[in-house]
């Protein structure tokens, strides 16, 4: 029963981070969201980790891959929205139609 | 139920009602610098479930790169885009939300009963944190090289990338010659200020 409640409690975290990506108007926000979302899927690895292969750890091994990508996304995401904000003097998303049509 | 097994479960539930609060606060507080501080609580808790995991390296790395570097990189970032702007209010936003929400726990209950009803192979081990630094290095080095390496070149690129972007734009050609005096820093052009409370279509025909 371990496992099952570790991995309702990431799909919980999943589904609000999906909430915060869709309805959140702050660029900065949007960020935050797809942090909660990556960490959501970390704890996923890592229950499965230790309740179904306890003896080679290979889940913990992608969850630091998954940590280090996430490092990299937040870097080169917030520069974009820093140059965003240059450009455009506001983090709105309902303003960045920049690629839309 | 022993004294370990009861502070377990207890340091367990303790840990994720932190974590959930925390993270419906990051989404729906309006101020954007408490959802950036409850991001470190959900980051921090999410720590103590890896502890609880027996994954003290994981954990460790968890409060390193998440609190240490990912937090602190979105508090400048909200000081350096800080704008305290109230966004104009949209048309219809709540059917945006509702619809949002409504498939939010759809996807949630499609998750747990899938969860639920899926019959998981358990190992029969006892898992234990002793050699998990050891098999955790020796993976990655052995059958995880590749990937190894590929995340540290991806790195380097998002480093470089990260300071192209974020810099300001370069100088016109002409102007390059007199500026190239001064070493250890790239030329810049110097920046023309954006007036307070301008609207976009003032930006754009600049």
């Amino acid at each position: 029963m371990q496992l099952q409640y570790f991995l309702i409690l990431a799909a919980a975290l999943f589904c609000i981070g999906i909430f915060g990506l869709i309805t959140s108007r702050n660029a900065v926000r949007v960020l935050m969201s797809i942090e909660l979302m990556l960490n959501a899927v970390n704890l996923n690895l890592m229950a499965f980790s230790n309740f179904l292969d306890s003896l080679e750890v290979k889940g913990q091994v992608f969850t630091t891959f998954v940590i280090a990508i996430a490092a990299a996304e937040a870097a080169v995401g917030l520069a974009i929205v820093l140059a965003i904000y240059r450009n455009r003097d506001t983090v709105d998303m309902e303003q960045f139609n920049l690629l839309k049509w | 139920m022993t004294l370990a097994e009861g502070v377990q479960l207890v340091s367990t539930i303790i840990l994720s009602v932190m974590m959930i609060g925390a993270a419906i606060g990051v989404v729906l507080l309006s101020n954007i610098v408490y959802s950036a501080f409850l991001l470190g609580g959900v980051f921090i808790s999410m720590a103590g479930l890896y502890l609880l995991l027996n994954a003290d390296f994981v954990a460790t790395a968890q409060v390193l790169i998440y609190v240490g570097a990912v937090n602190v990189l979105i508090l400048f970032a909200i000081m350096l885009v800080n704008k305290r702007q109230d966004f104009a209010p949209m048309p219809k936003a709540w059917v945006r939300r509702g619809a949002t929400a409504m498939v939010c726990a759809g996807l949630f209950a499609l998750l747990s009963t899938m969860v639920l009803a899926t019959p998981w192979s358990f190992s029969t081990t006892v898992p234990s944190s002793a050699g998990a630094i050891k098999a955790i290095g020796r993976h990655f080095f052995t059958d995880f090289l590749l990937p190894f390496e590929l995340a540290s070149v991806l790195l380097l690129m998002a480093l470089v990338g990260a300071v192209i972007l974020a810099r300001r734009e370069f100088i016109p050609e002409s102007a390059v010659t007199d500026l190239q005096a001064t070493p250890l820093t790239l030329p810049e052009r110097p920046r023309e200020l954006v007036p307070v409370g301008g609207t976009p279509s003032q930006e754009e025909s600049k």
